[in-house]
Protein backbone atom coordinates (compact mmCIF):
# COMPACT_ATOMS: atom_id res chain seq x y z
CA UNK A 1 0.00 0.00 0.00
CA UNK A 2 2.71 2.39 1.01
CA UNK A 3 4.58 1.71 -2.23
CA UNK A 4 1.53 2.30 -4.40
CA UNK A 5 0.91 5.60 -2.69
CA UNK A 6 4.48 6.72 -3.26
CA UNK A 7 4.35 5.75 -6.93
CA UNK A 8 1.12 7.66 -7.39
CA UNK A 9 2.56 10.66 -5.67
CA UNK A 10 5.75 10.44 -7.67
CA UNK A 11 3.68 10.09 -10.85
CA UNK A 12 1.69 13.17 -9.89
CA UNK A 13 4.84 15.20 -9.28
CA UNK A 14 6.41 14.06 -12.55
CA UNK A 15 3.18 14.72 -14.46
CA UNK A 16 2.85 18.17 -12.92
CA UNK A 17 6.38 19.18 -13.77
CA UNK A 18 6.07 17.58 -17.21
CA UNK A 19 3.00 19.67 -17.95
CA UNK A 20 4.67 22.83 -16.65
CA UNK A 21 7.79 22.10 -18.70
CA UNK A 22 5.68 21.55 -21.82
CA UNK A 23 3.91 24.85 -21.19
CA UNK A 24 7.18 26.75 -20.81
CA UNK A 25 8.84 25.07 -23.81
CA UNK A 26 5.89 25.68 -26.13
CA UNK A 27 4.71 29.11 -25.06
CA UNK A 28 5.10 30.73 -28.48
CA UNK A 29 3.20 27.98 -30.29
CA UNK A 30 0.52 27.83 -27.60
CA UNK A 31 0.03 31.60 -27.84
CA UNK A 32 -1.49 31.15 -31.29
CA UNK A 33 -3.18 27.80 -30.59
CA UNK A 34 -7.00 27.82 -31.01
CA UNK A 35 -7.52 25.67 -27.90
CA UNK A 36 -5.46 28.11 -25.88
CA UNK A 37 -7.50 30.97 -27.37
CA UNK A 38 -10.60 29.38 -25.81
CA UNK A 39 -8.89 29.44 -22.41
CA UNK A 40 -7.87 33.07 -22.88
CA UNK A 41 -11.48 33.93 -23.83
CA UNK A 42 -12.74 32.19 -20.70
CA UNK A 43 -10.31 34.29 -18.63
CA UNK A 44 -11.60 37.46 -20.34
CA UNK A 45 -15.19 36.43 -19.58
CA UNK A 46 -14.26 35.74 -15.98
CA UNK A 47 -12.60 39.16 -15.69
CA UNK A 48 -15.62 40.92 -17.22
CA UNK A 49 -18.13 39.03 -15.06
CA UNK A 50 -16.22 39.74 -11.86
CA UNK A 51 -15.68 43.42 -12.69
CA UNK A 52 -19.32 43.82 -13.72
CA UNK A 53 -20.44 42.14 -10.51
CA UNK A 54 -18.61 44.90 -8.65
CA UNK A 55 -19.62 47.66 -11.07
CA UNK A 56 -23.40 47.18 -11.18
CA UNK A 57 -24.28 50.40 -9.37
CA UNK A 58 -23.21 52.71 -12.22
CA UNK A 59 -20.00 53.41 -10.36
CA UNK A 60 -18.25 56.43 -11.84
CA UNK A 61 -14.69 56.51 -13.09
CA UNK A 62 -12.58 58.87 -10.96
CA UNK A 63 -12.73 62.51 -12.02
CA UNK A 64 -9.82 64.90 -11.61
CA UNK A 65 -9.07 68.56 -10.92
CA UNK A 66 -8.17 71.02 -13.69
CA UNK A 67 -4.62 71.12 -12.27
CA UNK A 68 -4.29 67.39 -13.05
CA UNK A 69 -4.82 67.90 -16.80
CA UNK A 70 -1.85 66.59 -18.83
CA UNK A 71 0.10 69.42 -20.51
CA UNK A 72 0.26 67.29 -23.65
CA UNK A 73 -2.52 64.78 -24.24
CA UNK A 74 -0.87 62.04 -26.26
CA UNK A 75 -2.69 61.20 -29.49
CA UNK A 76 -2.37 57.60 -30.61
CA UNK A 77 -3.63 55.27 -33.34
CA UNK A 78 -4.83 57.21 -36.35
CA UNK A 79 -3.57 60.80 -36.16
CA UNK A 80 -5.36 61.88 -39.32
CA UNK A 81 -7.79 59.79 -41.42
CA UNK A 82 -6.47 61.76 -44.40
CA UNK A 83 -9.04 60.65 -46.94
CA UNK A 84 -10.36 63.13 -49.55
CA UNK A 85 -13.80 63.10 -47.97
CA UNK A 86 -12.46 63.60 -44.45
CA UNK A 87 -10.05 66.33 -45.53
CA UNK A 88 -12.93 68.18 -47.19
CA UNK A 89 -14.93 67.96 -43.94
CA UNK A 90 -11.94 69.21 -41.96
CA UNK A 91 -11.48 72.12 -44.38
CA UNK A 92 -15.15 73.05 -43.87
CA UNK A 93 -14.75 72.83 -40.10
CA UNK A 94 -16.99 69.73 -40.13
CA UNK A 95 -20.08 71.89 -40.82
CA UNK A 96 -21.57 69.13 -43.01
CA UNK A 97 -20.53 66.20 -40.79
CA UNK A 98 -23.46 63.98 -39.87
CA UNK A 99 -23.75 61.51 -37.02
CA UNK A 100 -26.17 58.80 -38.05
CA UNK A 101 -27.92 56.59 -35.52
CA UNK A 102 -29.13 53.42 -37.18
CA UNK A 103 -30.00 49.79 -36.58
CA UNK A 104 -32.43 48.50 -33.96
CA UNK A 105 -34.00 51.88 -33.23
CA UNK A 106 -37.54 53.11 -33.85
CA UNK A 107 -36.38 56.58 -34.77
CA UNK A 108 -33.18 56.60 -36.85
CA UNK A 109 -31.46 59.97 -36.67
CA UNK A 110 -28.97 62.03 -38.57
CA UNK A 111 -27.50 64.81 -36.47
CA UNK A 112 -25.24 67.71 -37.36
CA UNK A 113 -22.57 68.98 -34.98
CA UNK A 114 -24.76 72.01 -34.32
CA UNK A 115 -27.64 69.69 -33.35
CA UNK A 116 -25.37 67.78 -30.97
CA UNK A 117 -23.91 70.94 -29.39
CA UNK A 118 -27.45 72.17 -28.64
CA UNK A 119 -28.16 69.08 -26.48
CA UNK A 120 -27.44 69.09 -22.74
CA UNK A 121 -23.70 68.67 -22.31
CA UNK A 122 -21.57 66.93 -19.72
CA UNK A 123 -17.98 67.96 -18.96
CA UNK A 124 -15.66 65.61 -17.11
CA UNK A 125 -11.96 65.50 -16.32
CA UNK A 126 -10.92 61.89 -16.60
CA UNK A 127 -7.84 59.82 -17.25
CA UNK A 128 -7.29 58.04 -20.51
CA UNK A 129 -5.57 54.70 -19.96
CA UNK A 130 -3.90 53.29 -23.01
CA UNK A 131 -3.54 49.52 -23.26
CA UNK A 132 0.16 50.19 -23.88
CA UNK A 133 0.50 51.51 -20.35
CA UNK A 134 0.56 55.33 -20.53
CA UNK A 135 -2.03 57.68 -19.03
CA UNK A 136 -3.16 61.17 -20.02
CA UNK A 137 -5.71 63.31 -18.18
CA UNK A 138 -8.05 65.57 -20.13
CA UNK A 139 -11.30 67.48 -19.86
CA UNK A 140 -13.96 66.17 -22.19
CA UNK A 141 -17.23 67.79 -23.18
CA UNK A 142 -19.99 66.01 -25.03
CA UNK A 143 -23.48 64.64 -25.01
CA UNK A 144 -24.30 61.53 -23.04
CA UNK A 145 -24.69 58.60 -25.40
CA UNK A 146 -27.65 57.35 -23.35
CA UNK A 147 -29.53 60.57 -24.18
CA UNK A 148 -29.09 60.00 -27.92
CA UNK A 149 -30.06 56.33 -27.66
CA UNK A 150 -33.22 57.15 -25.72
CA UNK A 151 -34.17 59.72 -28.33
CA UNK A 152 -33.59 57.12 -31.05
CA UNK A 153 -35.85 54.62 -29.29
CA UNK A 154 -34.02 51.36 -28.70
CA UNK A 155 -35.62 48.12 -29.74
CA UNK A 156 -35.93 45.44 -27.02
CA UNK A 157 -33.57 43.20 -29.02
CA UNK A 158 -30.77 45.75 -28.80
CA UNK A 159 -27.66 44.48 -27.00
CA UNK A 160 -24.70 46.38 -28.41
CA UNK A 161 -23.84 49.80 -29.74
CA UNK A 162 -21.33 49.80 -32.61
CA UNK A 163 -19.35 52.89 -33.62
CA UNK A 164 -18.25 53.21 -37.24
CA UNK A 165 -15.32 55.54 -37.80
CA UNK A 166 -13.83 57.53 -40.66
CA UNK A 167 -10.28 56.28 -40.17
CA UNK A 168 -8.62 53.33 -41.78
CA UNK A 169 -5.67 52.09 -39.73
CA UNK A 170 -3.93 50.62 -42.74
CA UNK A 171 -0.70 48.76 -42.26
CA UNK A 172 -1.19 47.81 -38.65
CA UNK A 173 -0.13 44.23 -38.11
CA UNK A 174 -2.97 41.78 -37.66
CA UNK A 175 -2.77 38.74 -35.45
CA UNK A 176 -0.08 36.43 -36.74
CA UNK A 177 1.97 39.30 -38.13
CA UNK A 178 0.19 39.92 -41.44
CA UNK A 179 -0.49 43.44 -42.62
CA UNK A 180 -4.19 44.09 -42.86
CA UNK A 181 -5.78 47.46 -43.33
CA UNK A 182 -9.10 48.00 -41.68
CA UNK A 183 -11.76 50.58 -41.05
CA UNK A 184 -11.78 51.46 -37.37
CA UNK A 185 -14.84 50.45 -35.42
CA UNK A 186 -15.70 49.67 -31.84
CA UNK A 187 -18.58 48.32 -29.79
CA UNK A 188 -19.82 48.46 -26.21
CA UNK A 189 -22.77 46.88 -24.45
CA UNK A 190 -25.78 48.73 -23.07
CA UNK A 191 -24.39 48.86 -19.52
CA UNK A 192 -21.57 51.07 -20.73
CA UNK A 193 -23.68 52.83 -23.38
CA UNK A 194 -26.07 54.16 -20.72
CA UNK A 195 -23.36 54.94 -18.16
CA UNK A 196 -23.52 58.64 -17.21
CA UNK A 197 -19.88 59.24 -18.17
CA UNK A 198 -20.20 57.65 -21.60
CA UNK A 199 -20.11 60.59 -24.01
CA UNK A 200 -20.06 61.42 -27.65
CA UNK A 201 -17.42 64.08 -27.06
CA UNK A 202 -16.80 67.12 -29.24
CA UNK A 203 -14.36 69.10 -27.08
CA UNK A 204 -11.08 68.40 -25.31
CA UNK A 205 -9.82 70.84 -22.67
CA UNK A 206 -12.40 73.42 -23.75
CA UNK A 207 -11.49 73.44 -27.44
CA UNK A 208 -13.23 71.68 -30.30
CA UNK A 209 -11.65 68.27 -30.84
CA UNK A 210 -8.63 68.52 -33.11
CA UNK A 211 -7.86 66.02 -35.84
CA UNK A 212 -5.29 63.88 -33.91
CA UNK A 213 -7.76 63.43 -31.05
CA UNK A 214 -10.69 62.38 -33.24
CA UNK A 215 -12.39 65.44 -34.73
CA UNK A 216 -15.23 66.08 -34.85
CA UNK A 217 -16.69 63.38 -32.59
CA UNK A 218 -15.25 60.60 -30.47
CA UNK A 219 -16.43 58.18 -27.84
CA UNK A 220 -15.56 58.42 -24.15
CA UNK A 221 -16.19 55.18 -22.27
CA UNK A 222 -14.31 55.93 -19.11
CA UNK A 223 -14.24 52.54 -17.42
CA UNK A 224 -12.40 50.91 -20.31
CA UNK A 225 -9.01 51.24 -22.02
CA UNK A 226 -8.18 53.77 -24.72
CA UNK A 227 -8.76 51.64 -27.80
CA UNK A 228 -12.48 51.44 -26.94
CA UNK A 229 -12.71 55.27 -27.27
CA UNK A 230 -13.40 55.32 -31.03
CA UNK A 231 -12.43 58.52 -32.84
CA UNK A 232 -13.86 60.16 -36.02
CA UNK A 233 -17.33 58.66 -35.40
CA UNK A 234 -19.63 58.73 -38.43
CA UNK A 235 -22.40 56.44 -37.35
CA UNK A 236 -23.76 54.63 -34.34
CA UNK A 237 -25.38 51.29 -35.04
CA UNK A 238 -27.59 49.63 -32.46
CA UNK A 239 -27.52 45.87 -32.89
CA UNK A 240 -28.13 42.52 -31.24
CA UNK A 241 -24.82 41.07 -32.46
CA UNK A 242 -21.57 42.25 -33.98
CA UNK A 243 -20.66 38.82 -35.36
CA UNK A 244 -21.22 39.96 -38.95
CA UNK A 245 -19.26 43.20 -38.71
CA UNK A 246 -15.67 43.13 -40.04
CA UNK A 247 -13.73 40.40 -38.18
CA UNK A 248 -16.72 39.69 -35.96
CA UNK A 249 -15.04 40.33 -32.64
CA UNK A 250 -16.52 43.76 -31.98
CA UNK A 251 -13.72 46.14 -32.86
CA UNK A 252 -10.62 46.90 -34.91
CA UNK A 253 -8.22 45.84 -32.14
CA UNK A 254 -10.49 43.04 -30.97
CA UNK A 255 -10.16 41.56 -34.47
CA UNK A 256 -6.40 41.67 -33.86
CA UNK A 257 -6.47 39.73 -30.60
CA UNK A 258 -7.28 42.37 -27.99
CA UNK A 259 -10.04 41.86 -25.43
CA UNK A 260 -13.52 43.11 -26.23
CA UNK A 261 -13.99 43.87 -22.54
CA UNK A 262 -11.17 46.34 -21.94
CA UNK A 263 -11.82 47.07 -18.27
CA UNK A 264 -8.34 45.89 -17.38
CA UNK B 1 9.85 26.23 19.95
CA UNK B 2 8.29 23.25 18.21
CA UNK B 3 6.03 23.96 15.28
CA UNK B 4 3.23 22.03 13.70
CA UNK B 5 4.88 22.25 10.35
CA UNK B 6 8.34 21.19 11.31
CA UNK B 7 8.03 19.02 14.35
CA UNK B 8 7.06 15.55 13.19
CA UNK B 9 9.24 12.61 14.15
CA UNK B 10 11.73 10.83 11.98
CA UNK B 11 10.70 7.22 12.46
CA UNK B 12 7.30 7.24 10.71
CA UNK B 13 8.85 9.05 7.86
CA UNK B 14 11.63 6.53 7.51
CA UNK B 15 9.10 3.68 7.44
CA UNK B 16 7.13 5.40 4.80
CA UNK B 17 9.95 5.91 2.40
CA UNK B 18 11.24 2.43 3.18
CA UNK B 19 14.72 3.07 4.44
CA UNK B 20 16.16 4.00 7.77
CA UNK B 21 18.00 7.28 8.14
CA UNK B 22 21.69 7.24 8.85
CA UNK B 23 22.29 7.31 12.59
CA UNK B 24 23.61 10.88 12.55
CA UNK B 25 20.68 12.21 10.53
CA UNK B 26 16.93 12.23 10.79
CA UNK B 27 14.22 12.85 8.23
CA UNK B 28 11.58 15.28 9.32
CA UNK B 29 8.33 16.18 7.61
CA UNK B 30 9.04 19.81 6.86
CA UNK B 31 6.58 21.10 4.23
CA UNK B 32 2.99 19.95 4.13
CA UNK B 33 1.23 19.22 0.85
CA UNK B 34 -0.75 22.50 0.49
CA UNK B 35 2.41 24.55 1.02
CA UNK B 36 4.37 22.45 -1.48
CA UNK B 37 1.64 22.50 -4.10
CA UNK B 38 0.98 26.24 -3.84
CA UNK B 39 4.74 26.88 -3.90
CA UNK B 40 5.19 25.21 -7.29
CA UNK B 41 2.05 26.70 -8.80
CA UNK B 42 3.38 30.03 -7.62
CA UNK B 43 6.71 29.38 -9.37
CA UNK B 44 4.89 28.76 -12.64
CA UNK B 45 2.69 31.86 -12.17
CA UNK B 46 5.63 34.14 -11.35
CA UNK B 47 7.58 32.83 -14.34
CA UNK B 48 4.73 33.54 -16.77
CA UNK B 49 3.77 36.83 -15.14
CA UNK B 50 7.34 38.15 -15.31
CA UNK B 51 7.82 37.08 -18.93
CA UNK B 52 4.47 38.38 -20.14
CA UNK B 53 4.87 41.49 -17.98
CA UNK B 54 8.11 42.37 -19.74
CA UNK B 55 6.41 41.91 -23.11
CA UNK B 56 3.61 44.25 -21.98
CA UNK B 57 6.21 46.71 -20.68
CA UNK B 58 7.80 46.76 -24.14
CA UNK B 59 4.63 48.36 -25.53
CA UNK B 60 5.57 51.50 -23.59
CA UNK B 61 9.01 51.04 -22.01
CA UNK B 62 8.90 54.12 -19.79
CA UNK B 63 8.01 54.61 -16.12
CA UNK B 64 6.51 57.74 -14.57
CA UNK B 65 5.50 58.92 -11.14
CA UNK B 66 2.07 60.40 -10.49
CA UNK B 67 -1.43 60.27 -11.86
CA UNK B 68 -0.53 60.48 -15.52
CA UNK B 69 2.43 60.05 -17.84
CA UNK B 70 3.07 59.64 -21.56
CA UNK B 71 5.74 60.49 -24.14
CA UNK B 72 5.89 64.20 -23.35
CA UNK B 73 6.17 63.67 -19.60
CA UNK B 74 9.30 63.02 -17.56
CA UNK B 75 10.15 59.32 -17.23
CA UNK B 76 12.42 58.23 -14.37
CA UNK B 77 13.21 54.97 -16.15
CA UNK B 78 13.14 54.14 -19.82
CA UNK B 79 14.46 51.68 -22.36
CA UNK B 80 14.82 53.22 -25.78
CA UNK B 81 16.65 53.22 -29.08
CA UNK B 82 18.51 56.24 -30.43
CA UNK B 83 20.37 56.72 -33.69
CA UNK B 84 24.06 57.14 -32.99
CA UNK B 85 26.99 57.79 -35.35
CA UNK B 86 27.50 54.09 -35.93
CA UNK B 87 23.80 53.20 -36.19
CA UNK B 88 21.05 52.64 -33.63
CA UNK B 89 21.97 52.14 -29.99
CA UNK B 90 19.94 50.80 -27.09
CA UNK B 91 19.83 53.26 -24.20
CA UNK B 92 18.72 52.47 -20.66
CA UNK B 93 17.89 55.60 -18.69
CA UNK B 94 17.61 55.60 -14.88
CA UNK B 95 16.97 59.08 -13.50
CA UNK B 96 19.71 61.38 -14.84
CA UNK B 97 21.96 58.47 -15.90
CA UNK B 98 22.10 56.84 -19.31
CA UNK B 99 23.73 53.54 -20.16
CA UNK B 100 24.49 52.03 -23.55
CA UNK B 101 22.81 48.62 -23.43
CA UNK B 102 22.80 47.85 -27.16
CA UNK B 103 22.07 44.20 -27.85
CA UNK B 104 20.19 43.61 -24.62
CA UNK B 105 17.99 46.54 -23.60
CA UNK B 106 16.43 49.08 -25.95
CA UNK B 107 17.86 47.70 -29.18
CA UNK B 108 18.31 43.97 -29.64
CA UNK B 109 18.14 41.18 -32.16
CA UNK B 110 14.88 39.27 -32.39
CA UNK B 111 13.86 36.87 -35.14
CA UNK B 112 16.99 37.55 -37.15
CA UNK B 113 17.02 41.33 -37.14
CA UNK B 114 17.81 44.12 -34.76
CA UNK B 115 14.83 46.09 -33.58
CA UNK B 116 13.79 48.65 -30.99
CA UNK B 117 12.46 46.65 -28.10
CA UNK B 118 12.77 47.33 -24.38
CA UNK B 119 13.47 43.83 -23.09
CA UNK B 120 15.07 41.23 -25.38
CA UNK B 121 13.12 38.35 -26.90
CA UNK B 122 14.72 35.74 -24.63
CA UNK B 123 13.16 37.39 -21.59
CA UNK B 124 9.62 37.97 -22.84
CA UNK B 125 6.52 35.77 -23.13
CA UNK B 126 5.76 35.27 -25.93
CA UNK B 127 9.24 35.90 -27.30
CA UNK B 128 7.80 37.83 -30.27
CA UNK B 129 6.48 41.30 -29.51
CA UNK B 130 2.67 41.20 -29.19
CA UNK B 131 0.87 43.18 -26.53
CA UNK B 132 -2.47 41.39 -27.02
CA UNK B 133 -0.95 37.92 -26.63
CA UNK B 134 1.20 38.94 -23.68
CA UNK B 135 -1.88 40.34 -21.93
CA UNK B 136 -3.69 37.01 -22.43
CA UNK B 137 -0.91 35.11 -20.67
CA UNK B 138 -0.63 37.81 -18.02
CA UNK B 139 -4.30 37.72 -17.00
CA UNK B 140 -4.52 33.92 -17.15
CA UNK B 141 -1.66 33.59 -14.69
CA UNK B 142 -2.73 36.63 -12.68
CA UNK B 143 -6.01 34.90 -11.87
CA UNK B 144 -4.16 31.67 -11.09
CA UNK B 145 -1.76 33.60 -8.85
CA UNK B 146 -4.64 35.20 -6.97
CA UNK B 147 -6.52 31.91 -6.47
CA UNK B 148 -3.33 30.07 -5.53
CA UNK B 149 -2.33 32.88 -3.18
CA UNK B 150 -5.72 32.86 -1.45
CA UNK B 151 -5.44 29.08 -1.08
CA UNK B 152 -1.97 29.45 0.44
CA UNK B 153 -2.93 32.27 2.79
CA UNK B 154 -6.18 30.57 3.83
CA UNK B 155 -4.43 27.31 4.58
CA UNK B 156 -1.43 28.93 6.23
CA UNK B 157 -3.54 30.99 8.58
CA UNK B 158 -5.87 28.06 9.35
CA UNK B 159 -2.97 25.65 10.01
CA UNK B 160 -1.04 28.39 11.85
CA UNK B 161 1.87 27.95 9.41
CA UNK B 162 1.99 31.69 8.87
CA UNK B 163 1.81 32.53 12.58
CA UNK B 164 4.26 29.88 13.80
CA UNK B 165 6.71 29.35 10.98
CA UNK B 166 6.79 32.59 9.00
CA UNK B 167 5.92 35.41 11.40
CA UNK B 168 9.17 36.32 13.23
CA UNK B 169 9.18 36.26 17.04
CA UNK B 170 10.84 38.95 19.12
CA UNK B 171 13.71 36.54 19.81
CA UNK B 172 14.03 36.03 16.08
CA UNK B 173 14.26 39.76 15.52
CA UNK B 174 16.91 40.17 18.20
CA UNK B 175 18.89 37.49 16.41
CA UNK B 176 19.00 39.36 13.10
CA UNK B 177 22.66 40.53 13.35
CA UNK B 178 23.81 37.02 14.21
CA UNK B 179 21.72 35.50 11.44
CA UNK B 180 23.17 37.98 8.95
CA UNK B 181 26.69 36.95 9.99
CA UNK B 182 25.78 33.26 9.73
CA UNK B 183 24.42 33.80 6.23
CA UNK B 184 27.49 35.75 5.17
CA UNK B 185 29.76 32.97 6.48
CA UNK B 186 27.53 30.48 4.63
CA UNK B 187 26.94 28.67 7.92
CA UNK B 188 23.69 26.80 7.73
CA UNK B 189 21.88 25.70 10.87
CA UNK B 190 22.06 22.06 11.87
CA UNK B 191 20.23 19.95 14.42
CA UNK B 192 17.24 21.51 16.19
CA UNK B 193 17.91 24.94 14.67
CA UNK B 194 17.47 23.51 11.17
CA UNK B 195 13.92 22.44 12.00
CA UNK B 196 12.61 25.97 11.93
CA UNK B 197 12.94 28.89 9.54
CA UNK B 198 15.65 31.33 10.60
CA UNK B 199 14.81 34.99 10.99
CA UNK B 200 16.09 36.08 7.58
CA UNK B 201 14.06 33.32 5.96
CA UNK B 202 11.01 34.46 7.86
CA UNK B 203 11.49 38.08 6.82
CA UNK B 204 12.17 37.08 3.22
CA UNK B 205 9.06 34.88 2.97
CA UNK B 206 6.94 37.50 4.68
CA UNK B 207 8.41 40.09 2.34
CA UNK B 208 7.59 38.10 -0.75
CA UNK B 209 4.01 37.59 0.45
CA UNK B 210 3.75 41.37 0.83
CA UNK B 211 5.36 41.95 -2.58
CA UNK B 212 2.98 39.56 -4.34
CA UNK B 213 0.01 41.24 -2.63
CA UNK B 214 1.39 44.58 -3.79
CA UNK B 215 1.67 43.20 -7.34
CA UNK B 216 -2.01 42.25 -7.31
CA UNK B 217 -3.12 45.59 -5.84
CA UNK B 218 -1.01 47.74 -8.16
CA UNK B 219 -2.10 45.55 -11.08
CA UNK B 220 -5.73 46.18 -10.21
CA UNK B 221 -4.97 49.91 -9.90
CA UNK B 222 -4.05 49.96 -13.58
CA UNK B 223 -7.52 48.69 -14.50
CA UNK B 224 -9.95 51.49 -15.42
CA UNK B 225 -12.83 49.16 -14.53
CA UNK B 226 -11.43 48.50 -11.09
CA UNK B 227 -10.67 52.22 -10.64
CA UNK B 228 -14.42 52.86 -10.81
CA UNK B 229 -15.09 50.09 -8.28
CA UNK B 230 -12.44 51.15 -5.79
CA UNK B 231 -10.93 54.57 -6.59
CA UNK B 232 -9.29 54.77 -3.14
CA UNK B 233 -6.67 52.28 -4.27
CA UNK B 234 -5.49 54.73 -6.93
CA UNK B 235 -5.10 57.42 -4.28
CA UNK B 236 -3.18 55.07 -2.00
CA UNK B 237 -0.59 54.43 -4.72
CA UNK B 238 -0.57 58.05 -5.88
CA UNK B 239 -2.17 57.54 -9.27
CA UNK B 240 -2.15 55.05 -12.12
CA UNK B 241 1.38 55.77 -13.31
CA UNK B 242 2.78 55.50 -9.78
CA UNK B 243 0.90 52.22 -9.40
CA UNK B 244 2.41 51.00 -12.67
CA UNK B 245 5.89 51.96 -11.47
CA UNK B 246 5.36 50.26 -8.09
CA UNK B 247 4.14 47.21 -10.03
CA UNK B 248 7.46 47.17 -11.90
CA UNK B 249 9.60 47.84 -8.81
CA UNK B 250 7.82 45.11 -6.82
CA UNK B 251 8.37 42.69 -9.70
CA UNK B 252 12.08 43.58 -9.67
CA UNK B 253 12.23 42.90 -5.93
CA UNK B 254 10.53 39.54 -6.50
CA UNK B 255 13.24 38.71 -9.05
CA UNK B 256 15.83 39.66 -6.42
CA UNK B 257 14.09 37.39 -3.91
CA UNK B 258 14.07 34.49 -6.40
CA UNK B 259 17.79 34.90 -7.07
CA UNK B 260 18.68 34.93 -3.35
CA UNK B 261 16.23 32.09 -2.68
CA UNK B 262 17.71 29.84 -5.37
CA UNK B 263 21.29 30.66 -4.36
CA UNK B 264 20.46 29.78 -0.73
CA UNK B 265 18.91 26.48 -1.87
CA UNK B 266 22.10 25.70 -3.78
CA UNK B 267 24.30 26.60 -0.79
CA UNK B 268 22.18 24.75 1.76
CA UNK B 269 22.17 21.52 -0.22
CA UNK B 270 20.03 21.51 -3.35
CA UNK B 271 19.07 17.82 -3.23
CA UNK B 272 17.78 17.94 0.32
CA UNK B 273 16.09 21.33 -0.12
CA UNK B 274 14.37 20.51 -3.40
CA UNK B 275 13.32 17.09 -2.14
CA UNK B 276 11.73 18.72 0.88
CA UNK B 277 9.67 20.98 -1.38
CA UNK B 278 8.64 17.97 -3.51
CA UNK B 279 8.02 15.20 -0.97
CA UNK B 280 7.92 17.22 2.23
CA UNK B 281 10.79 15.31 3.86
CA UNK B 282 13.94 17.07 4.92
CA UNK B 283 17.09 15.49 6.27
CA UNK B 284 18.46 17.06 9.40
CA UNK B 285 22.09 16.54 10.28
CA UNK B 286 22.66 16.42 14.01
CA UNK B 287 25.37 18.64 15.31
CA UNK B 288 26.65 16.03 17.71
CA UNK B 289 25.24 12.54 17.18
CA UNK B 290 27.08 11.12 20.19
CA UNK B 291 25.41 13.63 22.51
CA UNK B 292 22.01 12.80 21.07
CA UNK B 293 22.62 9.12 21.67
CA UNK B 294 23.46 9.78 25.31
CA UNK B 295 20.27 11.82 25.69
CA UNK B 296 18.26 8.92 24.34
CA UNK B 297 19.91 6.47 26.71
CA UNK B 298 18.92 8.63 29.67
CA UNK B 299 15.28 8.39 28.64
Amino acid sequence: MADARIITRRAAIVAGFGAAGYLVANTNALTLNPAMAKIFEAVEDWTRISQRALLNADRLAPEYRPSDISPVFKANGTLNPNTDVYNAHAAANFSDWRLNITGLVSNPMSLSLADIRRLPARTQITKHDCVEGWTAIGMWTGVQLGLLLKAAGMSPQARYVVFHCADNLSGEPAKGGEQSPGQYYESIDLKDAFHPQTLIAYALNGNPLDVPHGAPLRLRVERQLGYKHAKYIQSIQVTDSFANIAGGRGGYWEDRGYEWYAGI
Amino acid sequence: MPTVELQSSGSDVADEIGKAPAPHAELIYRHRAPVRLTHWINVLCILFLLGSGLNIFNAHPRLYWGKSGADADHAFFSLGAVTGESGPRGITQIGPWQFDTTGVLGWSKAYGEYQARGWPDWLTIPSFQDLADARHWHFLFAWLLVLNGLLYLGYSIYARHLQRDVWPTLDDLRGIPRSVLDHLRLRHPTGEAAKRYNVLQRLAYLGVIILISLMVLTGLSMSPGFNAVFPQLLDIFGGRQSARSIHFISASLIVLFVIVHVVEVMLAGPFNEIRSMLTGYYRIHRENPAADMREEEKV
